[in-house]
């Protein structure tokens, strides 16, 4: 017999899964869409540094000249998007998780001790429950980004219905501006989540997708305070 | 968290399970993607698609249509973007014998002068014209208010239908709006830009100027309009796009 703590309760990962695939095809069709006035680049003293994005990655992905198709896959998909969202966040609320989840008075601090200890600059990581304090913000981030999404979406789908969310947006350009960078936002979460993930190893991995995971036991988690046992 | 004990076997079986089920899932979500991108085309669009722009019609259509938010003439562009020519191959317009076409439903047509539509009351507008590329642009136009021009020779009967066509002389490009739209009290005949007659390559002599939607509803050199209870054919809509395509 062995410990085992239940990790992602069912419906985490059902939402989780869900979620990878309906945002990969949201960012795809949102690129087919951005195509169209591909306007955007970061630019020191009037140089462009980097072009968003450059014609041989449009190409390469294939999506010049569908902006039609871009849109109609958006706005699809975007009711499986929001509806997994929502459906998450209220099962956040309502099952407690959300303490697990939501950055604690002490998170902002811990969190650059976990970031160089998973950098290997700092020996020890501060103590946590199922999430780190660097988690606890990652994780509570990305669901204001995805309010963001949806309220920049909005403004830039629908600007005279939804002139509140354009003005909250600082306006339809604007709206567009954030829709963007939130995205991009999404990608540099992506990326660090799967390294992250790589890192942690199968263990962990395989939790996302059973809900359990094996815990050490307690004496060797006073020594490694990274196993995700406490609590 | 609370802690479990598990034997090795139910380890197992929960293990293989969930992956099985996994792999599945992933499976089935493969299948279904693969399924609609062989969808039959509707319009341009797999048909599923086309049913969700008409779904996301059927919702945002039934607001209450609002205003959309006007500018100052000065904050207006005094380069006006011109983004399509459909329609407008003709570069020579007779301005004494243009006339604008309104089809009646008993089947008789009306023409109408510029001078016709002049004598109405002028409206002007200042908005921030949307390109459904992406694009956006403060423009100011003036005209003569759809509602305005309907009530002056008593077009009521007309407008009793679901919608309204618009189409170039040559029948090039084509419009269908929704008539609520169409009657929107924003929505123009436009015959000017930036206080002048309007360009050749924005219409001349007439547009149609229509704030609550994309750019692609906005129909350069309008030459025929008639009412129908029928969904008419849209140029851009019959390319993929969606025919609402309003805000």
């Amino acid at each position: 017999m062995r410990k085992f703590v239940k990790k992602h309760h069912l419906a985490i990962r059902w939402f989780h899964w869900i979620n990878f695939p309906v945002l990969a095809i949201m960012i795809w069709s949102g690129l087919l869409i951005y195509w169209a006035n591909s306007v955007y680049a970061i630019r020191i003293d009037g140089r462009e540094i980097i072009k968003f994005f450059p014609k041989s990655f449009y190409q390469a992905l294939h999506i010049p000249f569908r902006l039609a198709e871009g849109m109609a896959y958006h706005f699809f998909f975007m009711w499986l998007f929001f509806l997994n969202g929502l459906l998450y966040v209220l099962y956040t609320l309502f099952s407690g998780e959300w303490r697990y989840l939501v950055p604690r008075k002490n998170s902002f601090r811990e969190a650059w001790q976990v970031i160089l200890h998973d950098l290997h600059i700092r020996k020890t990581a501060p103590p946590q429950s199922k999430y780190n304090a660097a988690q606890r913000i990652a994780y509570s981030a990305i669901i204001v980004m995805g309010v963001g999404s949806l309220l920049s979406g909005l403004a830039i789908y629908k600007p005279v219905q939804f002139q509140w969310a354009t003005w909250l947006c600082g306006g339809y350009e604007s709206a567009r501006v954030v829709h963007f960078v939130l995205t991009i936002g999404y990608c540099v979460f992506f990326l660090v989540h799967i390294i992250q993930v790589l890192l942690a190893g199968w263990k962990n991995f395989q939790s996302m997708i059973t809900g359990i995971e094996s815990v050490a036991s307690d004496k060797e988690v006073s020594i490694a305070p990274k196993n995700k046992s406490s609590e | 968290m609370k802690e479990y004990y598990f034997s090795s076997r139910q380890v197992k079986r929960r293990t293989y399970g969930s992956f099985l089920f996994f792999i599945i899932a992933m499976a089935l979500g493969v299948y279904a993607w693969k399924t609609l991108r062989r969808e039959p085309q509707d319009k341009g669009i797999p048909v599923t698609l086309r049913k969700g722009l008409l779904y996301n019609e059927s919702i945002f259509a039934s607001a209450s249509p609002k205003l959309i938010r006007t500018y100052p003439v000065s904050q207006a562009a005094k380069k006006v973007r011109v983004n399509g020519n459909l329609g407008l191959r003709d570069q020579t317009i007779d301005t004494a014998s243009w006339r604008l076409k309104w089809l009646k439903a008993n089947g008789d047509t009306l023409y109408f002068s510029l001078n016709d539509l002049m004598k109405i009351k002028k409206t002007e507008v200042v908005f921030d014209f949307k390109c459904i590329e992406g694009w956006s642009q403060k423009t100011w136009w003036g005209g003569v208010k759809v509602a305005d021009f309907i009530k002056y020779y008593h077009l009521e009967p007309d407008v009793q239908q679901e919608y309204a066509s618009l189409s170039t002389p040559d029948k090039a490009y084509y419009v269908g709006l929704d008539m609520p739209s169409f009657l929107h009290p924003q929505t123009l005949l436009c015959y000017e830009m930036n206080g002048a007659p309007l360009p050749l390559n924005q219409g001349y002599p007439l547009r149609l100027i229509i704030p609550v939607k994309y750019g692609i509803k906005h129909l350069k050199r309008i030459g025929t309009i008639y009412c129908s209870n029928q969904r008419p054919p849209d140029y851009w809509a019959e390319r993929g796009y969606d025919f609402y395509s309003g805000h």
